[in-house]
């Protein structure tokens, strides 16, 4: 085995190639065959729905696609839902990881409720929240504010983009503050000692001790909430159905529209190929981003 | 890790036994309880309306909100006699179980090379790995279908484990990356030098010193796969569907529904509920020396 | 069951052939009570078919809708029945997706079958492609106590500017009483379907004899100016959230003083178990304004068994027992005859129980007899359909189209630019689709 560290890299090389075989063949094969498949289909005429009218179509998808007015405005939707989430489940997260870390009386009982969202399905929540908690006349909400004496707030109506983000927000916010507080756990006690002891402040302490130290979690949130988030379908599918208007359709409820009512698989293509293309724009930047402080 | 929730503990303990700031600790700790729990009240607040829900009539899940009722299995009864919740309960466990450890049998190997035989290219592919991850699932629904159907994979459960697999194994192989990285170095060139193969140094060195990293992402994974409900409502139709369909039966049929639908949804979480707060602890305890330390 | 008795014999002969083997047909269904009713009685079904098991996929019309449409076209052969409606059948069965049912065996009675409704499902040479197993029109329901105390007596036929005037001297928000309650709740089976009704009676139509879409016309912008306002002014809070379920829900529980919606809510509403309003409740005529036609719609939920069904025979047993005379009796013994499936059988409203229990059959028959699909506007169009255009691009234009609506609803957009975009979104799908090459 004593091998010297250049022939070592050489069947390395061939090592790393028969390891990672089976997981990047698959989902190359995932990616790839539907890839591939959703291509071809991009440049067809082809709708479900009509049989008969099948053929080359070109860049005809894309032509419609590209004038369809609901597409930029389900490309700015989606950015605003991934964003607001993002940024109430970081900062939300990080308080109530400052929270649940001090000690108090049940702390583990209290803990265990607060990640609970994290494991209802998304379909279910978003029921809940639709039916029990936003309907107008017999939700717990339009019973709150009947009691305060405030007019019940039609949620999915009047606010149709923030309801979204409250109930996707409600179920990743869990998920922040997992790993947001498993890695405060890490913090060094001393180091905060020993800044307490220099006469810092808790507030002076959360900015240059905490977060400093919680960069990298927040990362792997962002990250993988960005994952989730950039295709958002059944909390929408659920309450508004992207509506009223388009106000709550994104690019993944758009898709929907085409390939399940409209049953255009040729369009429904095109639409799944510019989100492969805004994923990888995302991916680019973003991840890019992320990746180099996940490496520090 | 072990050394550090030590000193961890360590540290704790002396806090607590500096005695002079006994006082003051406290009236503070009363504030953060009450802080912490009504935090934790009104997160978990819809659950617990949810499962309340479950054992009231129709007629009192839509009056006003009420914590007094004589609570009735009614609604439980009436879910189960529409459909049997074991056959749905069952394929979920089977196939999110299943695709889970397929997933990490093909995920170990492959972080593995990424993390001690990195190549130019590893980053480029995590990277690409998770963008995959990142289309709209209902872009390629109808090549996939038609594959399933050529296939014979439709409402089958192998061919939801073989999506759920391929589905999360992108986070898999990345998690189970940071995991692998974070491993000191010299344990392995130690094994090395006593001449274990590659597969060995996998099994004896490897495995059993991330094993909680592993755990914690199977347990994601479990996680992710029991809640999907795309692939799960659109690829099965009886035999093989799992609790999202289950759901889907009874979301808004007519009339007086929310009773019913709370219990149906109480029995699809519960298992999964009950299963995260069992592991939670497993899962932070992963956490802790991998992606997020 | 009396159905199978009928001709043993030939359930011997294809038990025989098929050696006894017993088949299982996964019946896809909606989770409407009727069918929730038909699920819960279908142990008759195997009791009477030892031969035969039933797999049951019952979901949400949406999810269902798509589930089907995915599975049929790409012949995936997933359901032996499907429950699909009037707006389906003669697209899917125009592409061969459906197994014409030529060949009904006379127990059946097919000539007992509403005409109108039997037109609907049937091909040009009449062979049916699906089995109705209820059907329904629309009218209006109100609370007669209310009227009463407000003195107002109900015309043999409303017009729906009585409609508002009522729903503005009735509404008292205070008490929970809106003056009307409407859907609100976007989609083409949902708000357009309500919508559709009213613009046709407003004197519009949806395309005009060239398929240009006439969303922009003035008497669009009359029909939704004016349901804009009613529910804006008179109805409840949430509207534009509020579908049949919601609307059902509201009525039942005394919110509304006046209702139009489906004629299959009467047997709910009718039920004292589920309606607290059900000694109250009147019913009259869907309300028309400029012309009567196509002022109440016509729909019925069908059972299908599509051409991809590897178990065709034993299928068919199932969906002539579902659709049956029998099946309708059986369900009026065991749970009621308010809870018949209305509206499909002629025999079904000469019975005198169901007459003596549904004092409303008679109004509902006329109703659904009254309907024409094919001559549902003042002027002249190309289409088939009352609250609904028999064409397949009609989901995605009547749920486009819903959304616009459902945005002028909450005040999000004003009307004419709600009309303008739902205009230009239909024509370019009608574009699209090849209608103006």
């Amino acid at each position: 085995m004593n091998k010297t560290r250049a022939s070592g890299r050489t069947v390395g090389g061939l090592r790393t190639l028969l390891l990672q075989a089976p997981a990047v063949s698959l989902l190359f094969l995932w990616m790839i065959v539907p890839l591939a498949m959703t291509v071809w289909f991009s440049l067809q005429r082809y709708n479900l729905l009509m049989p008969g009218m099948t053929g080359f179509a070109g860049l005809e998808n894309y032509e419609y696609l590209f004038t369809d007015p609901a597409l930029w405005s389900a490309i700015g939707t989606t950015l605003l839902l991934v964003g607001w989430v993002l940024a109430i489940t970081v900062v939300g997260g990080t308080l109530l990881a400052v929270l649940f870390q001090q000690e108090f009386l049940g702390r583990g009982i209290a803990r265990v409720l607060a990640i609970s969202p994290f494991f209802v399905m998304p379909t279910v929540s978003a029921l809940i929240w639709k039916n029990m908690m936003m309907h107008p006349a017999n939700g717990v909400l339009a019973w709150l504010a009947e009691s305060l004496g405030l007019p019940a707030v039609d949620w999915f109506s009047s606010l149709p983009l923030t309801s979204i983000v409250i109930i996707v927000g409600w179920q990743w916010l869990p998920f922040a503050l997992l790993i947001l507080l498993t890695a405060m756990q890490s913090l060094d006690d001393d180091q905060v000692e020993a800044a307490r002891m220099d006469g810092a402040g808790p507030i002076a302490i959360f900015f240059f001790i905490t977060l400093p130290h919680l960069k990298r979690a927040i990362s792997v949130v962002i990250m993988i909430e960005m994952i989730f988030l950039l295709t958002i379908f059944a909390e929408i599918f659920v309450t508004t159905s992207g509506g009223p208007g388009l106000a709550t359709t994104n690019l993944a409820y758009l898709i929907y529209i085409r390939a399940l009512l409209d049953f255009d698989v040729g369009m429904a293509s095109a639409g799944g190929v510019v989100a492969i293309v805004l994923a990888n724009i995302v991916a680019v930047f973003l991840v890019r981003m992320v990746a180099r402080n996940l490496d520090n | 890790m072990t050394t550090k929730t030590q000193s961890m503990s360590a540290a704790g303990a002396t806090r607590a036994a500096n005695g002079p700031r006994f006082g003051a600790l406290s009236s503070r700790r009363l504030w953060l309880t009450v802080l912490g729990w009504t935090v934790a009240g009104v997160i978990f607040f819809p659950i617990f309306w949810m499962v309340l829900t479950g054992f009231k009539t129709e007629a009192e899940a839509i009056a006003d909100p009420s914590l007094i009722f004589s609570p009735t299995l009614d609604s439980y009864a009436e879910v189960q006699s529409r459909a049997d919740y074991l056959h749905f309960a069952l394929n979920s466990v089977v196939v999110s179980f299943g695709s889970t450890l397929l997933a990490l049998v093909i995920a170990i190997p492959s972080a593995y090379a990424m993390a001690f035989l990195p190549t130019k290219r590893t980053k480029g592919t995590l990277l690409w790995m998770l963008s995959t991850k990142m289309l709209p699932p209902v872009g390629v629904l109808v090549p996939i279908y038609l594959l399933f159907r050529d296939f014979g994979l439709l409402d089958t459960r192998t061919g939801l484990v073989i999506v759920y697999t391929l589905m999360n194994l992108p986070i898999v192989v990345w998690m189970l990356y940071t995991f692998f990285k974070d491993l000191p170095r010299d344990i392995l060139e130690a094994g090395r030098m006593d001449g274990a193969g590659t597969l060995q140094e996998v099994w004896y060195l490897l495995l059993p010193l991330t094993l909680p990293g592993i755990a914690s992402t199977g347990l994601l994974a479990v996680i992710l796969s029991w809640n999907e409900a795309f692939w799960s409502l659109n690829l099965t139709s009886s035999q093989a569907a799992p609790l999202t369909a289950y759901i889907a039966s009874f979301s808004s049929p007519e009339g007086l529904f929310w009773a019913k639908l709370s219990a149906a949804s109480t029995m699809a979480i519960a298992p999964i509920l009950v299963f995260g707060w069992l592991t939670q602890k497993q899962m932070v305890r992963g956490l802790t020396f991998g992606a997020v330390k | 069951m009396p159905l199978s008795r009928a001709f043993p014999l030939a359930g011997v002969a294809a038990l025989a052939a098929t050696a006894a083997q017993a088949e299982t047909i996964t019946v896809a269904t909606v989770n409407n009570n009727d069918m929730v009713i038909m699920q819960s009685l279908s142990d008759a079904f195997e009791q009477s078919h030892p031969d035969i098991t039933l797999d049951w996929v019952v979901l949400e019309e949406n999810v269902l809708r798509q589930r089907m449409t995915t599975d049929i076209a790409t012949g995936g052969g997933q359901f032996d029945v499907m429950t699909i409606g009037t707006y389906e059948v003669p697209i899917w069965a125009e592409r061969g997706w459906l197994t014409p049912l030529d060949d009904l065996p006379a127990s059946y009675q097919a000539d007992d079958l509403l005409k109108s409704v039997r037109d609907g499902l049937s091909d040009d040479d009449g062979v049916l492609n699906a089995l109705p197993f209820y059907a329904e029109s629309s009218m209006l329901y109100y609370r007669k106590d209310l009227f009463e105390q407000a003195g107002i007596e109900m015309p043999e036929q409303p017009t729906w500017q009585q409609v508002h005037d009522w729903a503005a001297e009735l509404n008292d928000p205070d008490n929970e009483t809106y003056g009307i309650c409407l859907r609100g709740k976007p989609g083409w089976g949902e708000n357009m379907a309500f919508v559709s009704t009213l613009v046709n009676t407003f004197g519009g139509r949806w395309f005009d004899m060239d398929w240009e879409p006439q969303i922009d016309s003035p008497a669009w912008q009359e029909a939704i100016s004016f349901y804009v306002d009613l529910l804006d002014s008179y109805g409840p809070p949430g509207a534009s959230s509020n579908g049949f379920n919601e609307n059902l829900a509201l009525f039942s529980r005394g919110n509304c003083a006046m209702w139009v919606d489906a004629t299959s809510a009467a047997g709910k509403l009718y039920n004292p178990e589920e309606s607290t309003v059900a000694d109250q409740l009147g019913f009259a005529p869907a309300p028309v304004a400029e012309t009567p036609k196509g002022s109440h719609w016509l729909w019925s939920w069908a059972l299908a068994i599509p051409a991809s069904s590897d178990a065709k025979d034993a299928a068919r047993e199932f969906i002539t027992w579902a659709t049956s005379q029998d099946y309708v009796e059986l369900v009026g013994e065991r749970e009621g005859w308010t809870s018949v499936p209305p509206g499909t059988r002629v025999s079904t409203y000469e019975n005198p129980e169901y007459q003596q229990a549904a004092p409303f059959a008679g109004f509902v028959l006329d109703a659904i007899q009254g309907a024409d699909p094919r001559d549902s506007s003042l002027e002249p169009n190309p289409y088939v359909g009352v609250q609904f255009v028999g064409i397949p691009e009609f989901q995605s234009v009547g749920t486009q189209v819903g959304q616009m609506v459902a945005s002028a609803l909450t005040g999000e957009t004003t009307i004419e630019q709600a009309l303008q975009a739902a205009q230009r979104a239909t024509r370019r799908t009608m574009e699209r689709a090849g209608y103006f090459d």
